[in-house]
């Protein structure tokens, strides 16, 4: 089959997505560069040690994540592991719970729980379902044969999950480890929290302390700098072999019996639970229970969880709507031009939701005549920008497994390209854009530092309120907005574990779509 | 598949729905604000500025909308917004902020009518801004983990190795600027370069984000010992309660530079489009009203206003012996802040 020619409108828009997506970077670019002593601040003694503290952890919580987020995966897909349904949600709720709430509970449950352990321990439990979504996903529309042929021709149970199953899930691996990365080099809070300077700690410290956005910017673009070696360094070890589906009918796995195995097993999966969701929530609920002072703000409570809802789901929509034509251009026209504009995207991740927020305004008051400062539609704009590889994620995923034979049929019988779209390619790809929307959703509900910046004078979300009664010791008041938070959030994170529940039986009733 | 596909567009649809309610909600709420409003920049602590705000509308029908950071980002949105400032008034925990801010000719003179309300020397030597309310460096320190006697008399001993591992630092907080401005004044820069780096060893592995950190770590026996304001720990006393405190607090010998008076204070903006409220906001914030809140929040800052007593069971304010560097002396931070990169703690 010839390559198809790209749609001439497809193209443009996802170019333009892609030129707004780089709006702040080039803005931080031109920054570093009119600074004053860039050299000066960036090349010392301290930008090592922080550079050495930025690596370590995240190399080593990367590779937590991975094990937790994998060992999670297999155990849900591949064994009989007791009550399999519910760990299949209680593993991804933790997307739901912000890596400062995390933090706050650990470090209040113990003081000694801080520094590089402390990071560690936190990072690990917070962000190891971005390694378990696609490990899980990938699994279950993986072949089970493959491992069925293997332990015929005599592999063990460990071989076997070695040499066939890892191999089977490596895209999906290091897909997961590439976002938590991205993840752990942007944090911010956690960080704040447990003592652990890292490079992106040090930005906060230059923006708040020194004033100083240039240097800011400078220190920023050395995070860009990690994060396109680490967005390269995926796309070099996903190498070239993509996972050929074979045509035959699928079926479910055949489960491992763990045997001996399985209480222990279990109670390793509950003290994931317990560590990620159980340690957070009960200490939140243990400091309501504290209270002595001031009574509950109940109208502030109400009126923040509308606000945080609201810009959620105007930043959900409009983050799905901007990586439509993205992943249509990468999917359906697949090359260079395509991976270079879709990987581009995910550069933003690495930058701190702080940076790119004060980006945004300070380009709005300098080149805009203060146009949007502080309203509320720059500030769903930036959450859209930030969350865009999340979105993307979503839209991509469905968009390669929507049959593309529906739509060359609906263009053969003479329907309008646009008509085909509407009437095809959306409906087959709405739970895909569903997920994208949800996990931009709980990101933004569990968004504090770009909201601090951006958020109208006057409005107070979740996150915000948290934050201050948090700084202000008055962990009494600042509980029931990180209860409502995990609450808001948990809602799309539960939907969806059940997207990818059904989208793998899906397949294994309808079998192979293309 | 067909349940799939249904379900994804029923999400969606209930989305925008969802979407088109809130935006035909919100829409009113901005239409209709007729009242004044003035707009207040807050960088100090949250309720009790709220009580304020709520006090100073109650009498004067004056709306405010409050936007609540910390000082220096607050400082810096300033600096960037320039003549397009949205603020009125801007409301700080250190003078360093607001001399920054006097220096880029972004306060406008307040009236002597209401600067005079604020006792003299607490305030703008060149009048652009008042002081509100005032707060002094002490030491916090665990009677479990150092003695009274073991204590220092000159903060400049704390970069000396006999407090190695005993000591904890929030080298980001710009509650700690004033003190090293304060002994570079009296011993230079370079002396006070090599106290950081002493103290910066000292701090190892205690280098905290914030006083609120240093103060709560001290008290459940994480360290030793470290440098706060002294109304970070009445203020965890209110809050967790006396039988809870496990820490005390003692100041400095009298006239050191780790003893300092900081000043928490006002201005109003000189992009201001409405001066006269905005000075009217000042103005309450030292009036008997507005003091008499600040007294009875959880701040436990000495109020300045002429005539009005310190918070009960604190010094009063007549009885301290600070460092007398002046307010004009301590400056806008700037060199503290250089001595902090300099020494790596920033």
């Amino acid at each position: 089959m010839s390559p198809r020619k790209i749609p001439p409108l497809l193209l443009a828009l996802a170019l333009a997505v892609c030129v707004v997506l780089a709006g702040p970077l080039v803005f931080l670019s031109i920054e570093a560069a009119s600074a004053r002593d860039v050299g000066a601040l960036v090349f010392r003694a301290f930008t090592a040690e922080l550079l050495w503290n930025t690596a370590r952890l995240t190399v080593v919580a990367v590779a937590a994540c991975v094990v937790l987020g994998t060992g999670a995966a297999f155990l849900v897909e591949r064994t009989d592991l007791p009550l399999r349904r519910f760990f299949a949600v209680a593993f991804v709720v933790p997307l739901a719970i912000p890596d400062f709430v995390v933090a706050f509970g650990w470090s209040s449950l113990n003081g000694a729980i801080s520094g590089f352990w402390g990071a560690l321990l936190v990072m690990s439990v917070a962000v190891y379902p971005l390694v378990y979504l696609p490990v899980a996903a990938s699994l279950r529309n993986g072949d089970p044969t493959e491992e069925e042929v293997a332990r015929s021709l005599g592999y063990g149970a460990l071989r076997t999950f070695a040499r066939v199953t890892l191999a089977q899930a490596r895209v999906a691996i290091l897909g997961g480890a590439l976002l938590c990365a991205l993840v752990i080099l942007a944090e911010y809070g956690a960080f704040e929290m447990l003592g652990y300077q890292t490079f992106t700690t040090e930005i906060f410290t230059e923006l708040q302390v020194a004033f100083d956005l240039q240097g800011a910017a400078a220190l920023s673009l050395v995070l860009v700098a990690l994060s396109i070696l680490l967005v390269a360094g995926e796309l070099l070890s996903r190498g070239r072999r993509t996972a050929e589906r074979t045509r035959a009918p699928r079926r479910p796995p055949q489960r491992l019996a763990l045997g001996r195995l399985r209480p222990v097993a279990f109670l390793g999966a509950s003290g994931l639970v317990a560590g990620a969701i159980g340690v957070p929530v009960a200490t939140c609920g243990y400091w309501m229970a504290q209270s002595v002072s001031a009574p509950l703000a109940g109208s502030s409570l109400a009126s923040a969880t509308a606000q945080t809802a609201w810009y959620g789901l105007a930043a959900g929509a409009l983050a799905v709507a901007l990586a439509l034509p993205v992943a249509l251009l990468s999917v359906r026209h697949p090359g260079v031009l395509a991976v270079v504009l879709e990987r581009s995207t995910y550069l933003v991740l690495a930058v701190p939701g702080l940076v790119v927020a004060l980006a945004l305004s300070t380009a709005s008051l300098r080149y805009g005549g203060g146009f949007g400062y502080q309203s509320a539609p720059l500030m769903i704009f930036a959450y859209a920008l930030l969350f865009f590889p999340l979105a993307l994620v979503g839209v991509r995923t469905s968009l390669a497994q929507a049959p593309r034979r529906l739509e060359e049929v609906a263009r053969s019988l003479g329907v309008h390209r646009f008509s085909v779209f509407c009437r095809v390619t959306l409906p087959l790809i709405a739970p895909g854009l569903a997920a994208g929307f949800c996990l931009v959703f709980l990101s933004v509900v569990t968004e504090l530092t770009a909201t601090l910046v951006l958020r109208p004078t006057g409005v107070e979300t979740l996150s915000t309120q948290f934050w201050s009664y948090q700084q202000n010791l008055s962990y009494a008041q600042a509980a029931p907005f990180a209860l409502v938070m995990v609450g808001l959030a948990a809602l799309p994170s539960v939907a969806l574990g059940r997207y990818f529940d059904r989208l793998a039986r899906r397949h294994l009733t309808s079998g192979p779509a293309s | 598949m067909r349940r799939v596909v249904t379900d994804g567009w029923r999400l969606a649809l209930a989305g925008s729905f969802g979407l088109c309610g809130l935006l035909a909600t919100s829409a009113p709420a901005i239409a209709g604000a007729h009242a004044t409003t003035i707009t207040l920049y807050n960088g100090q602590h949250v309720q009790t500025t709220a009580a304020l705000v709520r006090a100073f509308t109650r009498r004067t029908g004056i709306k405010v909308s409050v936007r609540s950071e910390d000082e220096g980002a607050l400082v810096n949105e300033i600096e960037a917004e320039g003549s397009r400032s949205p603020a009125d008034v801007v409301f700080t925990e250190n003078s360093p902020a607001l001399e920054s801010l006097q220096n880029h000719g972004l306060l406008a003179h307040l009236p002597v009518a209401v600067r005079s309300a604020s006792t003299g020397r607490f305030g703008s030597e060149r009048g652009d801004w008042v002081g509100v309310t005032a707060r002094v460096s002490v030491m916090v320190y665990n009677p479990a983990l150092i003695r009274a006697g073991q204590l220092p008399r000159s903060v400049l001993a704390l970069g000396t190795a006999r407090y190695r591992h005993k000591l904890a630092l929030a080298p980001g907080e710009t509650d700690f600027q004033p003190i090293i401005t304060a002994v570079a004044a009296r011993d230079g820069t370079a002396k006070a370069l090599a106290w950081l780096e002493g103290m910066k060893a000292n701090a190892a592995g205690h280098l905290y984000p914030d006083n609120e950190t240093v103060t709560n770590d001290v008290n459940r026996g994480l360290v030793a010992l470290g440098i706060i304001n002294q109304y970070y720990w009445y203020r965890l006393r209110a809050q967790i309660g006396a039988r809870n405190m496990h820490s005390k607090i003692a100041t400095f010998a009298p006239s050191d530079p780790g003893y300092v008076l900081d000043v928490s204070g006002a201005g109003v903006l000189a992009a201001s489009r409405h001066r006269r409220a905005a000075e009217r906001f000042v103005a309450f914030l030292l009036s008997r009203a507005g003091q008499r809140v600040i007294d009875r929040s959880d701040s436990f800052e000495y109020p300045l206003a002429k005539g009005v007593p310190a918070p009960a069971g604190e010094a009063p304010l007549a009885s301290l012996r600070p460092d007398p560097i002046s307010l004009a002396k301590l400056g806008d931070g700037r060199r503290a802040v250089q001595l902090l990169e300099q020494a790596g703690l920033l």
